[in-house]
């Protein structure tokens, strides 16, 4: 029980952390970046070809990977959304356009790094492992679920007390009105990507170091639990993307051990599905955010 | 010889290929010319490949059969998966759709009737060129008579906007519904068409993945108008086969190249050519016209 409660943590945080970049980019703007996946493979294989190539420190080719994936996203934004920003179908071209974007990145990584599994180098990070009370987990586990809680926080007191999350807030709420007040609506938006790449770097790196298996369609599965996490939350929600990443973490945890693993993936779209259906505005979202 | 026939087989297979990814394409367009982006299609095409499998392979049915019950199962689950689902509008229809689509996947994955992952295969290869093409052309018969028609000024009004679609008095949730259940059935048709060529289904042959090629094709050859969906198809289907030699020669790896071609194509067309292929004849024309 305890066991299970402590595995599902540490998957939820993962999920948490993939979903709170997606949700970010959502709040923002109401497009749904589907290439964020994208950006969460590339960063892991990034991560990986820096410690196992360059052998640089585990800790700063994180840094590297994460501060690589922000960047990423930036260009991401100016070319598969800027252009299409004031278009009446803006959303659903925008999805388009990122699931194209999304297309390409995959190529990429299918053409330098080959189809397979890729692992990282053996050592990479110490094996040990702690004891909780009566469940056990490995260093690995607790430094993932740490980093990732540590950077969920920081994501939140950005948003609540500095001057660009109050611009974050203020584009959220009406990007006309924003822009009326003298803020740099497009700056804000690219800041907005940078930041909500970095996240899904981060959480790719993270993803790649707990499974140890890092292939150009891991982003994929990763995905659509992301979109089951941030319906559960609420669109553009952020605390409702960590409380909902953690539940849909400890839920399918639960499940496996319950039913066995062929009904993993089951869990996170019967939650998605059954909230759309019944309560469309999640746990935290607002309702006006539905009307289309 | 042996080589002309080889080419020829080749041929036949490509040219099959453009006829099932249109039908593909169609049934994603169903449902965009009332403005609806639904992803589900992968899904109900996979109803309609097993539906069609089993029915051949432990009822031993005739094809001609076969294929009306491909058609019409993946339209009667439509129904009530519409009726819930089509209240929600834009991103919202489009990730519960994606939903059931992998729901659909991973009830297959895990039903041993249908011996899970692995699929049903040795299934007889029945289908024909011509059956594929004569469904494409009623399927594309259909669509330029719904142009003009009541039917399809009422979707087109949907498209535009769906609240003063229904002020005006038009049924948004019934034509929605009716065109969710077409495209149902066209990916279901696509789906037994696909079966009955490869002689094998499987449930990793409808992952997300498919749907966006759908998407894809559909998007590339304009959704405007009913022959689109059939140019992204064909453009789509040949053009990584005509490049397939350059891009070797320069190096890209062979699973690399076709999502490399359909990413950068799709990108291109959405940025410069919203409308897609078929708008090209028009765009020239008016830029002759200017000159």
């Amino acid at each position: 029980m305890g066991q299970q409660a402590l595995n599902g943590i540490f998957v939820g945080s993962i999920y948490a952390l993939f979903a709170v970049g997606y949700t970010l980019v959502f709040g923002v703007l109401d497009i749904l970046n589907l290439a964020h996946q994208a950006v969460f493979m590339l960063s892991a294989f990034l991560a990986l070809t820096l410690v196992a190539t360059a052998h640089l420190p585990l800790g700063a080719a994180m840094l590297v990977a994460i501060l690589a994936a922000g960047v990423l996203g930036i260009v991401l934004e100016r070319i598969a959304f800027r252009p299409l920003r004031g278009r009446a179908d803006s959303n659903i071209s925008g999805l388009i356009s990122s699931l194209a974007m999304a297309t390409v990145f995959e190529a990429i990584a299918l053409q330098l790094f080959g189809p397979d599994i890729s692992r990282f180098p053996l050592g990479t990070f110490p094996d040990r492992v702690v004891r909780i009370g009566t469940a056990t987990a490995s260093l690995l586990q607790i430094v993932i679920v740490g980093v990732a809680v540590a950077l969920m926080a920081a994501l939140s007191l950005l948003i609540a007390r500095t001057r660009l999350g109050r611009q974050l807030r203020a584009v959220a709420e009406s990007p006309r009105a924003a822009r009326v007040l003298g803020i740099d609506v497009d700056r804000v938006i690219a800041y907005a990507f940078f930041l909500s790449s970095a996240l899904g770097g981060a959480a790719g790196v993270l993803f790649g170091l707990a499974f140890n298996s890092i292939s150009p369609d891991v982003g994929r599965s990763v995905e659509l639990k992301g979109l089951a996490v941030i319906i559960l939350g609420g669109m553009g929600s952020i605390p409702g993307a960590v409380v909902a990443g953690f539940a849909l973490g400890l839920v399918e945890t639960f499940t496996v051990a319950r039913f066995g693993s062929s009904f993993r993936d089951v869990v996170s779209f019967a939650v998605l599905f059954l909230v759309l259906v019944a309560r469309p505005r999640g746990l935290f979202g607002q309702a006006s955010v539905r009307e289309g | 010889m042996d080589a002309l026939r080889d080419l020829l087989l080749t041929y036949e297979t490509l040219v099959g290929y453009v006829g099932i990814n249109t039908l593909l394409a169609l049934s994603i367009y169903a449902t965009l010319s009332a403005g609806q982006l639904s992803l589900a299609n992968a899904g109900f095409m996979a109803i309609g490949a097993y539906t069609g499998a089993l029915l051949t392979l432990r009822a031993g049915l005739p094809f001609p059969l076969v294929l009306v019950a491909a058609t019409l199962v993946p339209a009667l689950v439509a129904v009530p998966l519409g009726l819930p689902v089509l209240r929600l509008r834009g991103v919202f229809l489009a990730i519960a759709t994606i939903g059931f689509g992998e729901v659909v996947r991973l009830g297959f994955v895990n039903w041993d009737y249908v011996n899970g992952a692995m699929g049903l295969d040795a299934i007889p290869q029945k289908t024909r060129l011509w059956m594929i093409w004569l469904a494409v052309a009623a399927a594309l018969f259909l669509f330029a008579r719904l142009r003009g028609s009541r039917a399809g000024l009422a979707l087109e009004a949907i498209r535009e906007d769906e609240t003063a679609a229904r002020s005006m008095g038009i049924g948004t949730t019934s034509h929605k519904l009716a065109v969710l259940a077409l495209g149902a059935s066209l990916a279901g048709l696509a789906g037994a068409f696909e079966a009955h060529l490869t002689f094998t289904v499987a449930p990793n042959g409808f992952a997300f993945g498919r749907v966006i090629d759908m998407l894809v094709q559909a998007v590339v050859g304009g959704t405007l108008v009913f022959y689109g969906p059939l140019l992204g198809a064909a453009f789509l289907t040949i053009l990584p086969e005509l490049l397939r030699e350059i891009g070797a020669r320069a190096g890209v790896a062979p699973g690399a190249f076709r999502p490399m071609v359909n990413g950068l194509v799709l990108l291109l067309v959405i940025l410069f050519l919203p409308n897609g292929l078929a708008s090209l004849p028009a765009r020239w024309r008016a830029r002759r016209g200017r000159r």
